[in-house]
């Protein structure tokens, strides 16, 4: 699987280098620890390791991190209250919590204690590392943003139009939001799930691969006509926009 | 029979006690009242007839004197009547009469008296009872007229020990009824007890007795035994469901094995990347399923209720629509939605849109034909007799009446689906989700096609 790419184009107007994030992975099975620290080293990241909940909260408290990757079930301390811990303390690190429990209620507890994404084990590198990355993003991004530019196509927040080299696209809603939220990720790689969670806030699987037609649709009306496809189909992984 | 300290415990021997209490008292005044309308009515009749005929003899006293008196009270001694007479001078001389001496009872002036009267019947001396008033009359004299109650005083004793006899009869047999009672109950309960001991022993299959009586311990008896049965019939499904997984898992996980190996006995590096590439779909797929069923086993398990929001199925209905709709035009059908507004369900947004989107994913799989192959889905929203109905229709094959009920359970795919992608898990879960909501899920005929129908719970708001 080929997702280096993420990191070559990434996008110059953002303030920060996510070539290099420093991520902190908590996670006491030493097989997924290290073929998830492997993963990340190999897509460019620099990354430390702690195998139960107390060293884990020790070194994330240090603050030097981008990333905060948290198993939920750990010895000595769990998941989720080392997160309660660190947001007490007033540490905002984003925290992406890897959990084997996949109902919509448990994902809801973890989101509350104040992790900022859930991501069910097992899982598929790619959307680990698309999921990684988009909260580095979201951190890094300045929020009252209103316009949103991908070479040559613009979206504007606020009056809902959207124009490439000038010419107006009318689009539904929903392919408003849907292509908002690959704008606001533009130049990464987005999934599947991602999209399904983001844009159309469901959280289960559709068994058919409807964000595939959605998809489609949309890159129909922004690509169709212009020499240059902006909206690409990466294999095995998920859709970018391309950033330039 | 022996006696068991904790028969006074039991709220029967309670409510005997109490019983028992209150029906001695109401004996108690029932055989006092017929006491005062026996023995006591015959005693004061007694007591009237002395008083007439002491005042009679006092006026006649008046009257005629000494002498009128003593003519009477001779001539009625004489009589045998059971008369008690004496009529004594001041030093206690008896004047006239039948009563040899004064009493030693008489000390005051006038007033009743109760003595012993000795008697000669023939031989015999007889010692019997009498009653009798005396009074002074004039010049010292004093006369006392009595009666022989000695019959009177029997009868008396005769009733009276009737009546405590009755009622000890009367209290004994309470107590025993009550005692038994409670005997007989607590007999039952522990019998109910020991039943559910051995239930929870592991014996599943017992059950409580049930007398046929009809009482309130047999219906809770009965009312057990069903749950009893509800949950055996759970373990059973939920054994069968085990064996099905099993066996719908091997499947593939075979096919995965053996690729795999066959792979690495080819040596070759493109054999390697198909066989690693197949793996990742096979066990995408199966991990599919293993949500799927975990997804069931929580809607069925009901532990996620307190989850449930009020929410209008109308966005739900839109939602997923909007969700399939492209999906339907490519493959060059229809998807066509009917929804009214005021559909308020307690639902989970999750589970009902997944189950919702699952009757959809279905209708567009399997809701063609081959001579029919573009699918046209119709999507209802409405209110029906204080329901709200959710109607996914098709124009496909349809489902056999005598297969609707069978394609609810877990694994199960008919022979006209199994060419197509799908775990058979499908409606397994909406079944599951519309029991969580209260609701449920019917398939119906559409003429042609199917027609499923979900049913949910209108949810009248507070506001």
């Amino acid at each position: 699987m080929q997702i280096s790419h993420s990191r070559e184009t990434e996008s110059q107007g953002i303030g920060r280098n996510l070539d290099s994030m420093r991520i902190l992975v908590i996670e006491d099975d030493r097989d997924a620890a290290s073929w998830l620290i492997k993963g990340l080293t190999e897509s460019g990241h620099v990354t430390d390791h702690a195998a139960n909940g107390e060293d884990g909260l020790a070194m994330a408290q240090e603050n030097l991190h981008d990333i905060l990757i948290v198993d939920r079930m750990l010895p000595k301390m769990d998941g989720l209250s080392i997160i309660r811990a660190l947001r007490a303390k007033g540490i905002t690190t984003p925290v992406l919590i890897l959990s084997a429990l996949s109902d919509v209620d448990e994902r809801v507890k973890g989101l509350r204690a104040g992790g900022d994404d859930y991501l069910a084990k097992p899982y598929a590198f790619s959307e680990l590392l698309a999921r990684v990355e988009g909260l580095g993003r979201r951190n890094s991004q300045e929020p009252q943003e209103t316009k949103l530019k991908a070479v040559d196509l613009e979206i504007d927040l606020l009056t809902r139009a959207v124009t490439r080299a000038g010419q107006t696209i009318p689009l539904q809603p929903r392919e408003f939001k849907l292509l908002e939220y690959l704008m606001r990720n533009a130049g990464h790689i987005v999934t599947r799930t991602m999209l399904l969670e983001n844009v159309w806030d469901y959280h289960f699987d559709p068994q058919t691969n409807v964000i595939d037609v959605h998809v489609s649709r949309l890159r129909s009306k922004i690509d169709k006509g212009f020499d240059e496809p902006l909206l690409q189909t990466v294999r095995g992984a998920g859709y970018m926009i391309r950033a330039v | 029979m022996q006696f068991n300290p904790k028969i006074l415990k039991t709220s029967t021997f309670r409510l005997a006690a109490i019983y028992l209490l209150v029906f001695a008292l109401s004996v108690g005044s029932i055989l006092a009242y017929v006491f005062w309308n026996t023995a006591g009515l015959l005693e004061r009749q007694t007591d009237a007839t002395i008083r007439a005929e002491v005042q009679a003899l006092a006026d006649q006293y008046r009257l005629l004197g000494l002498r009128g008196i003593v003519q009477t009270v001779q001539r009625r001694s004489a009589e045998r009547g059971g008369g008690v007479y004496l009529i004594a001078d001041a030093n206690g001389n008896r004047v006239a009469g039948n009563l040899e001496t004064v009493p030693p009872q008489v000390i005051d002036e006038t007033g009743w008296i109760d003595f012993p009267l000795d008697i000669q019947i023939g031989t015999n001396k007889q010692r019997r009872s009498a009653r009798a008033f005396h009074t002074d009359l004039k010049d010292d004299y004093e006369l006392i007229v009595g009666r022989d109650v000695q019959e009177l005083r029997q009868f008396g004793d005769i009733i009276r020990r009737t009546l405590y006899w009755a009622l000890g009869i009367a209290l004994v047999l309470g107590l025993g009824g009550g005692l038994l009672t409670s005997r007989n109950f607590l007999r039952r309960v522990d019998a109910i007890t020991d039943a559910s001991r051995a239930i929870m022993g592991g014996n599943l299959s017992s059950r409580m007795p049930v007398l046929g009586t009809g009482d309130e311990l047999d219906k809770l008896a009965r009312s057990l035994n069903e749950m009893l049965d509800q949950i055996e019939r759970l373990m059973t499904g939920m054994k069968e469901v085990s064996s099905n997984v099993a066996h719908d898992l091997k499947t593939p996980l075979t096919r995965l094995r053996a690729r795999v190996e066959s792979a690495l006995r080819s040596n070759s590096k493109t054999e390697y990347r198909a066989a690693l590439d197949k793996t990742i779909e096979e066990s995408d797929r199966l991990l599919q399923t293993f949500n799927a069923l975990l997804s069931i086993a929580r809607a069925e398990s009901g532990q996620s209720r307190e989850m449930l929001q009020t929410i209008d199925a109308r966005e739900i209905v839109e939602g997923v629509a909007e969700l399939y709709e492209p999906i339907a035009e490519e493959d060059g059908g229809t998807l066509d939605v009917k929804v009214v507004a005021g559909l308020n369900v307690l639902a989970d947004r999750q589970l009902l849109s997944q189950a919702l989107s699952n009757l959809v994913d279905n209708a567009l799989k399997y809701g063609v034909t081959e001579e029919n192959p573009k699918p046209h889905i119709q999507i209802e929203g409405k209110l029906e007799e204080g329901n709200v109905i959710i109607l996914v229709a098709d124009r496909g094959a349809g489902i056999a009446a005598e297969d609707r009920a069978r394609v609810l359970d877990r694994f199960v795919r008919l022979d006209s689906s199994r060419s197509k992608p799908g775990n058979g898990l499908g409606l397994s879960l909406v079944a599951g989700v519309m029991k969580l909501h209260g609701g449920a899920l019917l398939l119906e005929e559409n003429n042609p096609g199917l027609r499923a129908k979900l049913v949910l719970p209108l949810h009248e708001s507070e506001s």
